[in-house]
């Protein structure tokens, strides 16, 4: 079978450098440096343990990148496993068959339960759905008063009484059912974890309520305590998910890794501000940026890889002008211009191409075309299109569901432009050849 | 449960969590345990590096006695960086004193304000309110529970109003009257919030401006917070002045060890501690107990 382009060129580089895979030492070194960026991002120091040694497992032997050094491969290694450790299973919400779908909020004092609660009320009325707060902390001096005026600004009534937290609750969700709200958020009073009469009270608002979403309201301030307060109220509330509060600050948030790693539960929403509107869809791959910190490393990686891609590009202009250039490697440069805008691929490379044919806007439909019809051709037709006779343009049209006209247009225009490069890599001017060449090479333009 | 109980068994639990390892003597495996231990109490990797280089000075001159040893001198290499300090709440020179509150969202700003008032006139001090927080929802009605819970006199702007101006009129009745101390509540702000320190400035300004005097710019930092909270003590004491920490949340299962990095890294003292949600959970910063409760389990 023959190869992608990257894949040569993948193997060459390596080759050209001497590298094997990755070792113990490139590894070891790294590693040590993420250890503390990791505790510096407030990661507690058992999750940094597992995760570091989970990362070293998969990082030794790992085969080596074109793009990038050993110390940046780990990197972005590491990178890659956070954004996998705070993503995956995310939480779709969904409704009771019963309504109302009740939500409950817990969490330590001051980490935003009440201003979340809001937040989610609005949330929930974007949603298309009928909200009511209930305010269950009758503790802190006017909690109900703060429910009631952020209810008020996101247009959701707030139901509370005065007397016990159980019964406001349970009165709470009575309320909205004979009201025909269908969805009631629960604010509790903040507790700690360690608290056993407070978390003996939320496990009883728990059972009186019959919450079909229980959300643990965490500061992404939060330092190593995340692991034990995670723990504790997953084990009492069994919880469905996390909010993460205050991203709107500079802490960098590793206690949202802890809480992730010792749950297992998903990060639901990020809290950015104290205005009602500063709440959206937590976001795992900024997350793990800003928890690694290594910003200007990250930027590197990236600026590698898209250098790395670039030689590739670059590689196969060469190519081009040699008359080298081949069928697949104008598939893989038509998958390039998916990726990478207007013509940006190879034909931006080229020394003299006129602009138009630079900015040449190309339209997905016609990329998809000339795509389906090059992946019709077996490797040898793609290697040597003059072999393509009247009985295999068929079977190609047939095959990328085109006709018989666009696959002659395609491999017609393919040999000119071959040709015309060819010369023009030769060192004569070529320019308006090109134009002509390229004027008409997609199918259906 | 009381810093006391929770003391009691931070005593037992040192021999336990770190002083276990160390039974073999002074290994690699000892170390680390310290190391743990302190990373854990959320000192941060700097401080605990700095904690641990000092011990292993000692280790090496030899004026550590074993495995056992090694605790007792880590609890005085820690004592020794909180020695020294001033941490009375301090009254200015004329009258009214000003304490000023400070911290990011939810640290316990108007709970600790409403403790506080609560000594102070339990100390016979005639007390003003001053309701800084205009912008979250309900903060001057909870700070308004707290003057009527404490007995303390409270000057109130309209919601969403200028802190600044809610302290200036709050300073100036309160010197009308003769009151001995104005303690200003001020709205939570994330220090990376350049508007909002930039008001935090102003409000400091105009609190100095006088009659009276700024005696305490006390900044709340939530015994749970990690290391973000060495650059909140940077950026409130760069805009505001701090003269002091107010550690709260102490009473759960966080160590508030960042507490003891910004007294050591930037030489903020301990002021107070919260140890629960009551007019009375308030106490003075004791060092030794704080250091030993670093290694509870
Ligand atoms: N900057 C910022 N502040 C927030 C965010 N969420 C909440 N806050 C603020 O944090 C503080 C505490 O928020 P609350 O919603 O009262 O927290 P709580 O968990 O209900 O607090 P208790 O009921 O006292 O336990 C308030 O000043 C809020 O305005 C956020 O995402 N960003
Ligand atoms: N357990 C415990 N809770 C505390 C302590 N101090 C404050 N709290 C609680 O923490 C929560 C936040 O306290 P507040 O005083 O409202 O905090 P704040 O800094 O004024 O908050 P904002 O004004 O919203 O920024 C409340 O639920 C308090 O009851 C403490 O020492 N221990
Ligand atoms: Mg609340
Ligand atoms: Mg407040």
């Amino acid at each position: 079978m023959f190869e992608s382009i990257s894949g040569r060129l993948g193997t060459a580089l390596a080759r050209l450098r001497g590298r094997g895979r990755l070792s113990e030492a490139d590894v070891d070194e790294v590693l040590g440096d993420i250890r503390t960026a990791l505790l510096e991002a407030d990661v507690s120091t058992e999750v940094v343990r597992a995760v570091v040694a989970r990362i070293r497992s998969r990082a030794i032997g790992a085969a080596p990148s074109p793009a990038l050094d050993p110390g940046q491969q780990v990197v972005k290694i590491v990178r890659d496993e956070l954004v996998a450790l705070l993503g995956g299973e995310t939480l779709a919400i969904r409704y009771a068959s019963k309504p109302p779908t009740v939500v409950l909020m817990a969490g330590l004092q001051g980490s935003g339960k009440t201003t979340s609660s809001a937040k989610l009320a609005a949330w929930f009325r974007a949603q298309g759905r009928n909200p009511m707060l209930v305010g269950a902390d009758l503790q802190r001096p006017a909690a109900v008063e703060q429910l009631q005026v952020l209810g008020e600004s996101v247009g959701v009534p707030v139901f509370s009484q005065p007397g016990d937290p159980v019964e406001t609750a349970r009165a709470g969700v009575e309320r909205a059912r004979s009201l025909g709200r269908d969805v009631v958020i629960v604010d509790t009073a903040g507790r700690l974890a360690i608290d056993e009469e407070l978390m003996r009270q939320v496990r009883d608002i728990s059972a009186a309520t019959s919450p079909m979403y229980t959300f643990l309201v965490v500061d992404a301030m939060t330092g190593q305590d995340a692991v034990q307060v995670a723990r504790a109220f997953d084990e009492s509330l069994a919880i469905s998910g996390v909010i993460l509060t205050k991203l709107d600050g500079d802490a960098r948030g590793g206690a949202a890794l802890s809480v992730k790693e010792v749950t297992g539960k998903p990060i639901a929403f990020a809290a950015t501000g104290e205005k009602v509107d500063a709440f959206e869809q937590f976001h795992p791959d900024r997350m793990a940026g800003r928890i690694l910190g290594m910003g200007d490393v990250l930027t590197l990686i990236e600026q590698a890889e898209r250098t790395f891609e670039r030689g590739q590009a670059e590689e196969a202009a060469a190519r081009l002008m040699e008359g080298r250039f081949t069928l697949d490697d104008f598939l893989e440069q038509l998958q390039q211009l998916k990726k990478m805008g207007p013509l940006s691929g190879v034909l931006g490379m080229l020394p003299n191409a006129p602009k138009e044919v630079k900015d040449a806007a190309v339209s997905d439909a016609m990329v998809a075309s000339a795509e389906a019809i090059i992946r019709s051709m077996t490797p040898a037709e793609r290697a040597a299109p003059e072999i393509i006779d009247a009985s295999r343009r068929q079977r190609i049209a047939r095959g990328s569901g085109t006709q018989v006209q666009d696959v002659n247009r395609l491999v017609k225009q393919f040999t000119e432009m071959r040709k015309m490069m060819k010369r023009m890599g030769g060192g004569k001017k070529g320019a308006r050849g090109l134009d002509q060449a390229l004027g008409g090479w997609m199918p259906g333009r | 449960m009381a810093l006391r109980d929770r003391l009691g068994r931070a005593r037992a639990a040192v021999s336990g969590a770190v002083a276990g390892a160390l039974g073999r003597g002074i290994d690699d495996a000892a170390w680390e345990a310290v190391e743990e231990a302190l990373l854990r109490a959320d000192l941060g990797v700097a401080t605990t590096g700095r904690v641990l280089g000092a011990l292993r000075r000692k280790v090496e001159a030899r004026e550590v006695d074993g495995s056992a040893g090694l605790v007792a001198a880590l609890r005085e290499e820690m004592a020794g960086h909180l020695a020294g300090a001033e941490r009375a709440m301090r009254m200015g020179a004329v009258a009214p004193s000003i304490w000023l509150v400070v911290g990011v969202n939810g640290a316990g700003k108007t709970t600790t304000i409403g403790k506080l008032a609560a000594q102070q006139v339990a100390a016979g001090r005639s007390v003003v309110l001053a309701a800084g927080d205009t912008f979250r929802a309900a903060a001057g009605e909870q700070l308004a529970e707290w003057a009527r819970r404490t007995g303390a006199d409270l000057v109130r702007g309209a919601d969403g109003g200028d802190p600044s101006a809610v302290v200036f009129d709050a300073v100036q009745r309160a010197a009308a009257r003769g009151a001995d101390l104005v303690i200003a509540d001020t709205a939570g702000r994330l220090q990376s919030n350049a508007n909002l320190m930039e008001e935090l400035r102003k409000v400091r300004r105009v609190a100095g401006k006088g009659p009276g005097e700024v005696a305490e710019v006390l900044l709340v930092i939530d015994a749970t917070t990690g290391q973000n909270g060495l650059v909140q003590a940077r950026e409130f004491a760069e805009a505001a002045g701090v003269t002091g920490v107010a550690l709260t949340k102490l009473d759960g299962s966080a160590k508030g060890g960042i507490a003891f990095a910004i007294e050591s890294e930037l030489g903020i003292p301990i002021k107070v501690v919260g140890t629960g949600e009551q007019v009375d959970d308030l106490v003075a910063f004791d060092p030794a107990e704080f250091v030993a409760a670093l290694f509870d389990e």
